[in-house]
């Protein structure tokens, strides 16, 4: 699974930041290393524009996997800079970000827009993948998701918007029924598109969701 | 005749599609409601239209009805959950409205808002089943209704999608939409009369009354525009060429819709006419038309 992220603008942060004037940066190893928004590189570049802008830095690390429970480990091992600090920026997902909170009574702020779980297509560009619905479709249609590659998560078949196979709402997508009606021709499954798809049971994604797992 | 019995009875139908005004002001709404009275079967009451917010279809089919025409509402799934459409479809009966065209909606980033959430708990072909289970007097979780409507539900089709696999998942949605409740079908703007054709061969077995799409040319960039940017549109060359070499565009542009009516009418059961601005035209275009 991977949550990509964007990086704040600036003025936002600085916005965020207005109360306080120590702050402690915190990044994430995985996801937020992986886009190019909270890695090792992205937290000293944040480092110095903080301080250009008149704050000072109380001390960065970088959590191997910040939405971990080894976070609140590697909490206690930076307890000097981070009980120095007024606040904290986080530099990961919200997930992240909220793990850090879990763990410090500091008040904490994200420095990135958590966007969507995704892959990487092509170097730099990613993709949302799964909106996480709670009633996988995937079955339908043999690996391609219509609920979130659909601008509409439409179930029954496409809009009528396609032009030479790419989406109305975005002309840099792929209209995912044609790419879906492509998989289940090749399979000879063109058949499973014709049958009725009931409403979708949205009562899945009311928030804040649950799950109960039975333990082995 | 209903719109109802006029199909029924298959004879050829004539509806038009009238766009509710951004504010308050029904005046010209009116004004087109009098000049279409009896020259039109019903006029469809476009909903929020490519996204950009306006008067409800709702309201505006209700005073359009009260104006002595028969409207067709065109609900979308784009700003309304379920709760919404089957409650809106209720007081639309209520209402005398008997027309409703289920459609998908536009997404709203082509619009007026984009920054708006956009809804599509359901979509074109669960909103007719839904409207299935109204007239059966049942919501769409099962529950009994005191007092149910009798819709007269349609559906759109887009016989121009450019790809084969485009085009064969039309065929494939059209068909669930009639085993869903549609009962005619309207298209998007046809330009091309022989591919129209060919689409019409295809979707014979169906038996479904289609009424085909016109969209008067207003001016040699209009068609390219449409051409270059809207999905299932295909002015041809030589109708472009008309239209540049033309002195006076509007009689030329009434000239090409009345003439692309005279060739369609062989071929399926009407014409519905999308005069986007040119409403007060429609009755000179089917003059043209000699309907």
């Amino acid at each position: 699974m991977k949550t990509i992220t964007e990086l704040k603008p600036l003025e936002e942060i600085m916005q965020l930041l207005e109360r306080h004037h120590r702050i402690h940066i915190i990044g994430c190893g995985t996801c937020a290393t992986m886009c190019h928004t909270g890695g090792k590189a992205e937290v000293q570049a944040m480092k110095e524009k903080l301080v250009a802008a008149g704050k000072e830095v109380t001390g960065w690390m970088v959590v191997p996997t910040t939405c971990d429970a080894i976070t609140k480990y590697a909490l206690e091992e930076e307890a000097e800079a981070v009980t120095a600090a007024d606040a904290i920026l986080v530099m990961t997902c919200g997930f992240g970000v909220q793990t850090v909170a879990a763990y410090s009574d500091k008040p904490v702020y994200p420095g990135l827009d958590t966007m969507f779980i995704g892959w990487e297509e092509s170097p730099g560009h990613f993709l949302e993948i799964c909106i996480q619905c709670g009633q996988c479709v995937l079955g339908l249609t043999t690996g391609i998701c219509p609920v979130t590659r659909c601008a509409k998560s439409l179930l029954c078949g496409p809009c009528g918007g396609a032009r030479e196979g790419m989406c109305e709402q975005k002309p840099e997508h792929d209209c995912v029924w044609v790419l879906i009606y492509e998989r289940l021709k090749k399979s000879g499954m063109l058949d499973k598109l014709t049958g009725f798809v009931p409403p979708k049971d949205y009562s899945r994604m009311k928030i804040p969701r649950q799950a109960e797992v039975a333990l082995p | 005749m209903s719109l109802r019995q006029l199909i029924e009875a298959k004879k050829f139908v004539i509806t038009a599609e009238v766009a509710p005004a951004k504010g308050t002001d029904t005046t010209e709404l009116l004004e087109v409601a009098e000049l279409l009275r009896g020259k039109i079967d019903a006029v469809n009451v476009t909903d929020q239209q490519s996204s950009v917010m306006r008067l409800g279809s709702l309201v505006t089919s209700y005073l359009l009805k009260q104006k002595g025409l028969e409207p067709t509402l065109q609900m979308t799934c784009r700003d309304r959950n379920r709760i919404a459409l089957q409650s809106d479809l209720l007081s639309a009966w209520v209402l005398g409205i008997e027309n409703v065209l289920a459609l998908t909606g536009d997404v709203p980033l082509l619009g007026d808002h984009p920054q708006a959430k956009s809804v599509f708990d359901l979509d074109s072909v669960q909103l007719l089943w839904v409207i299935s289970r109204l007239n059966a007097g049942f919501d769409m979780v099962g529950n009994e209704l005191k007092g149910k409507p009798d819709f007269f539900p349609g559906a759109v089709v887009n016989p121009g999608a450019d790809t084969e696999a485009s085009f064969e998942l039309q065929i494939i949605k059209m068909e669930k939409k009639i085993n869903n409740g549609a009962r005619f079908f309207q298209t998007q703007a046809i330009y091309d009369v022989d591919r129209f054709a060919r689409f019409m061969k295809r979707v014979e077995k169906f038996n479904a009354p289609v009424l085909a799409g016109v969209i008067p040319l207003k001016s040699v960039g209009m068609a390219r525009y449409m051409n270059k940017n809207v999905a299932g549109i295909l002015v041809p060359e030589e109708l472009i060429k008309k239209m540049a070499d033309s002195k006076d565009k509007t009689q030329t542009g009434i000239e090409i819709a009345a003439d692309l009516i005279k060739q369609i009418k062989g071929i399926c059961q009407g014409v519905h006419l999308m005069p986007i601005g040119w409403e007060k035209k429609v009755p000179q275009i089917l003059e043209s038309a000699g309907l």
